[in-house]
């Protein structure tokens, strides 16, 4: 079983290499970054949650897109639940 | 504007008669692997993938009823391991059931509605996580100059046909920017199976005086499915003789 600090590391490069392919300049991605600050709009945060769905088997509904704010946010929701 | 990935293929509902058939030869024609979907006309379907094969062409049939959400998803499944990538979807599949608003029956609604208008909504929203993630996708709607057009006895129809024209605008807008336009084609009256029965004295009233060909509007899935249309989105093409002008 792969540690709980290994899995985080795991979901943050998958959401950092996303975010990067849909255009968001590499060095300002970091955990406490918006994604507003990111210029990351809705239809990148729902392909984003279809990549984390296929990698990690976790279902980010609408409703909880809604609450997540920071790339932070979106490794902590996906660590708790995966 | 990025070209069409080469290993991606076209579904197409629908297809193993009338227009839905001739826009699967013409995709075929056109380079793309075509997913023949129908429900329950193997004889024809099979036809269909005969005639691209023969042809030169890539083409499996697919059978799936798409009122049915769980068999759409296994269709669209099939065609992606056999073929690859969905990438051009053209929601085809239609069905007819007239009579006057003040006499339909729920039935008739809700039929009409499910299989012209809400299997195509989630057709799309199947197709489009593939196409977004492929950067590249064309979706074509088989909408119909009624809808945009009144025509008395096609409430459900028209109510089908125009929010399929709207779900087209809405999601062009919506994912134009991952490189998917979506678009309809608007049929005026071609002869087909299902307008076997509309009399000829209606099809006088078209400006061009002759109903259409299912081959005139495969023409414009062809091209609304091509690298040349990458910037043709949101838009409804008519195919009517003039009709609607």
């Amino acid at each position: 079983m792969p540690t709980s600090t290994t899995d985080t590391a795991t979901i943050q490069k998958v959401v950092f290499d996303s975010l990067e392919t849909f255009g968001a300049e590499p060095s300002e991605i970091k955990l406490d970054a918006t994604f507003e600050s990111l210029d990351i709009d809705s239809l990148d945060i729902a392909e984003l949650a279809q990549i984390l769905d296929d990698k990690f088997g976790v279902e980010i509904k609408s409703s909880d897109a809604e609450q997540v704010k920071t790339v932070g946010d979106v490794v902590d929701l996906v660590a708790a639940r995966s | 504007m990025s070209p069409r990935p080469q290993d991606g293929c076209a579904l197409v509902t629908g297809a193993a008669r009338g227009i839905g058939s001739a826009a699967a030869r013409a995709l075929a024609d056109d380079g793309w692997a075509v997913a023949v979907l129908h429900r329950a006309s193997a004889t024809e379907a099979e036809a269909t993938v005969t005639a691209i094969t023969e042809a030169g062409g890539r083409a499996m049939a697919v059978t799936a009823d798409i009122t049915d959400p769980a068999g759409c998803d296994r269709a669209f499944t099939e065609a992606e391991e056999r073929l690859g990538p969905v990438l051009c979807l053209v929601n085809n599949a239609g069905m007819r059931a007239d009579g006057l608003a003040m006499s339909m029956g729920d039935d008739d609604w809700d039929a009409v509605i499910d299989t012209n208008l809400s299997a195509g909504f989630r057709l799309t929203r199947r197709a489009l996580r593939g196409m977004v993630r492929s950067r590249f996708g064309r979706i074509v709607n088989i909408a119909s100059v009624v809808g945009p057009r009144a025509n008395a006895g096609q409430a459900n129809y028209a109510a089908s046909k125009a929010g399929l024209i709207g779900l087209t605008r809405t999601v062009a807008a919506e994912v134009a920017r991952k490189n998917v336009t979506v678009n309809a084609v608007a049929p005026g009256f071609i002869e087909t199976d299902m307008t076997a029965d509309v009399p000829d004295a209606i099809k006088e009233s078209v400006p061009a005086r002759r109903a259409g060909t299912p081959d005139e509007v495969a023409a414009c899935v062809r091209f609304l499915a091509s690298d040349d249309a990458g910037y043709v989105t949101g838009t409804t093409l008519y195919v009517d003789g003039g009709l609607a002008a």
